[in-house]
């Protein structure tokens, strides 16, 4: 979606905010917000891109207004109301509605290193053959969608340089809407800065994007 | 999918407005009602704490300044090479690496939201999520790597890299001067978060305190 959270090339947001010997967590509440994301992921009502989609779903005024990990505390909220981990009566009330049934958490402490460790790999398989090459060029395409989509705003309408194929990928632009995994070919797609940005930029300097076939068009 | 539904209605409205107590309230929630187990919670808390982090990446760029053999299997497939040093797992499950030379400089970004290598690098510094960096380092990245204290020539080659897929990129720094004789684990103390996120060079030895 052309969210405010799709941020690439926005001017206004000042300097780096470049901070000494940073800590992990700023706020012991940021660290139970990450552990509480990855722990309700564990019911597997939602996916990554979801997640994701969730927290690009915010208001822009909202989105810009809370710090990282309040974002994610306001995704992670909606998701489970909209997947009925949680109701809104419990929220309201700050505990169990009177006939909710006690359930028994799908990660207890004992498997948590082990799902790390596993992480979710997004590689599949996939008898369709991919429609680039290295070296091949391409233009993306000029799209606009209300729902999640990993082309960059900054990077529509493009061309660019194929420079490198990962194989077959969950699609995340149809996983994020609940439409299945749909793996797609993935693709590092080099741009010269000035195709980009214009003159202004350096002839040198490039930006590398990982985009998925259904982005592409050959030029 | 509830389409325009979703993005105009949200319960999260309806927890508290001070972050910590919406925090406290969701996590009594949550554990009242058997949906999160609160020891996962210190498990998940601990390890991204503790036991995950930029020392990681930093053995595997030492590793291949020292084994050229390592080196050649860590560029040619990241992913696998790093699981050699029994660094898998979550935001490292695809991985590619990308050398710096004295003339290339490669960066990383997730322009989208906060792509990273938690794998290697544990979890991105705040800077790494803010809207100042994933505006501007596509746009002008020479004007901030100056901010962060690399000035580099017009001559140097930048290239970006917006991690928006599920691949995630580690910078490969280039070797400091004088350091032919350095062990390993001594090389391993001069790789920092920021140079493999390739907004630093790698420490010289002269300013490690060695």
């Amino acid at each position: 979606m052309n969210g405010v959270h799709d941020m690439g090339g926005m001017h206004g947001f000042g300097p780096i905010p470049i901070e000494e010997d940073e800590p992990v967590f700023h706020e012991d509440w940021e660290a139970k917000v990450l552990a509480m994301t990855l722990a309700l992921a564990g019911w597997q009502r939602w996916n990554l891109d979801r997640s994701r989609y969730a927290r690009e779903a915010l208001p822009p005024a909202a989105y810009l207004s809370m710090s990282y990990y309040e974002r994610w505390i306001a995704a992670l909220v909606d998701l489970a109301v909209e997947n009925g981990l949680l109701s809104r009566e419990e929220l309201r009330e700050g505990r169990p509605a009177s006939d909710s049934e006690r359930c028994d958490p799908p990660v207890p402490a004992e498997r948590v290193r082990d799902i790390l460790s596993r992480g979710g790999p997004t590689v599949r398989e996939t008898s369709a053959h991919p429609r680039f090459s290295v070296g091949d060029a391409v233009r993306t395409r000029n799209i606009h969608p209300a729902g999640h989509t990993r082309l960059p705003r900054y990077a529509r309408d493009k061309c660019g340089e194929v420079v490198l194929h990962h194989g077959a990928h969950v699609f995340a632009d149809a996983h994020a809407m609940g439409q299945g995994e749909q793996p797609q070919h993935l693709y590092t797609v080099r741009f010269a800065a000035r195709e980009l940005w214009g003159d202004q930029a350096s002839p040198k300097d490039s930006v590398h994007i990982d985009l998925w076939e259904p982005h592409l068009d050959a030029q | 999918m509830t389409g325009d539904n979703h993005i105009h209605d949200h319960p999260h409205s309806l927890l508290p407005s001070d972050p910590e107590l919406r925090v406290k309230t969701l996590e009594s929630l949550l554990v009242d009602k058997g949906l999160v187990d609160p020891a996962a919670l210190e498990a998940y808390i601990q390890v991204y704490s503790e036991e995950v982090g930029p020392m990681n990446g930093a053995r595997v760029v030492a590793r291949a300044w020292c084994d050229p053999d390592y080196h050649a299997r860590l560029l040619a497939d990241g992913t696998a090479a790093v699981w050699e040093l029994g660094y898998s797992g979550r935001q490292g499950e695809h991985l590619k690496v990308v050398e710096n030379s004295p003339e290339l400089q490669n960066v990383v970004v997730c322009t989208l939201c906060s792509c990273y290598p938690w794998a290697v690098l544990g979890l991105p510094p705040a800077w790494y999520k803010s809207s100042a960096y994933r505006a501007r380092v596509v746009r002008e990245p020479r004007a901030v790597l100056k901010e962060f204290g690399l000035e580099l020539s017009e001559d140097v080659e930048v290239r970006v890299w917006d991690s928006t897929s599920e691949m995630r990129y580690l910078v490969l720094p280039e070797r400091p001067q004088g350091t032919e004789d350095w062990s390993e684990e001594a090389l391993a103390s001069l790789v920092t978060r920021d140079s493999m996120i390739g907004v630093a060079k790698a420490i010289e030895p002269g300013r490690a305190g060695q």
